[in-house]
């Protein structure tokens, strides 16, 4: 019941969604945290998502299917791993702070909280875009659920 | 003279099984919208209806016929027609993503009326051999 897998994939469209968001809430919380040396100062996040193919997922059957098992649509989306941003970090001239270097050097994380509210929104509608398909879904199985009444 | 369920119902039913699995490929675009390297797919509706109609007029998948020499493919199950296609990117990306949100919405939203429509074509038949058994 391919119907059915529409919820599949919209569920794993919402997990990624949500990883994005995590990581974003990550990002922001950390924008400010200092630290003195480079190895040990936070990094932006960014999760990378692949497409999940329907023999990974395991439980879609394809022998109803107008297509060929080996051309299929895929079965969702997955993050694929979450990589750490290597642009430059920020060094700052802050004698005063606790976290300063002998130089008086502390160092800033390379988020960019511009950036980064810009992908929080793009999350959120994916999100909601994720939601209101199978919402639409629903709405096409309870009607299949009337036939012949 | 018995009644086939095949025959009573014609293509509603397949345009049923075409309009739910069109709406999976759907989701499975928008959910991948922010795959890097995904492309979007699709399926042309007017292509499978050609195949279904092929392959309830010979039983069979037919094979297309260029030459004389050609024999037709006999036994063998065409069930696995390939309709997926790669839909031509409107808006190309910098990660060579092709979905483009809004047109796979619209296209979602479209689908969504056609399964209605198909759903409630299918429906009136059903009431039609209600009616007709009943006999009122």
């Amino acid at each position: 019941m391919s119907l059915a897998s529409v919820f599949n994939i919209a569920g794993t469209g919402m997990s990624a969604q949500t990883t994005r968001l995590n990581t974003v809430a990550s990002n922001i919380a950390n924008a400010e945290t200092v630290s003195s040396s480079l190895d040990k100062t936070y990094r932006a996040r960014h999760p990378v998502f692949a497409t999940m193919l329907q023999d990974q997922s395991g439980g879609t059957d394809t022998s109803q299917s107008l297509f060929q098992d080996a051309d299929n649509s895929g079965s969702g989306v997955q993050v694929a791993g979450i990589v750490e941003d290597q642009s430059n970090l920020e060094a700052r001239y802050e004698p005063s702070s606790p976290a300063a270097n002998k130089d008086g050097y502390v160092y800033y994380p390379n988020v960019n909280v511009v950036s980064e509210m810009a992908d929080m929104i793009s999350a959120s509608r994916s999100f909601q875009t994720n939601a209101d398909l199978m919402n639409t879904a629903k709405t096409m199985m309870q009607k299949v659920l009337t036939l012949g009444q | 003279m018995s009644i086939s369920f095949d025959k009573a119902l014609g293509v509603s039913e397949q345009a049923l099984n075409f309009r739910a699995q069109r709406a999976e490929v759907l989701a499975n675009n928008i959910a991948n919208a922010d795959t890097p390297n995904y492309k979007a797919r699709d399926m042309d509706f007017s292509e499978v209806l050609a195949a279904q109609a092929n392959k309830t007029d010979k039983g069979r998948f037919g094979l297309e016929m260029t030459n004389d020499k050609h024999i037709e493919a006999e036994g063998f199950d065409g069930t696995g027609d390939s309709t997926l296609k790669y839909r031509m990117s409107t808006s190309p990306s910098l990660d060579q993503n092709t979905v483009d949100s809004q047109i796979e919405q619209s296209n979602y939203a479209q689908n969504a009326v056609g399964f209605n429509a198909s759903f409630t074509l299918l429906n009136a038949k059903f009431k039609g051999l209600v009616s007709a058994i009943r006999g009122e």
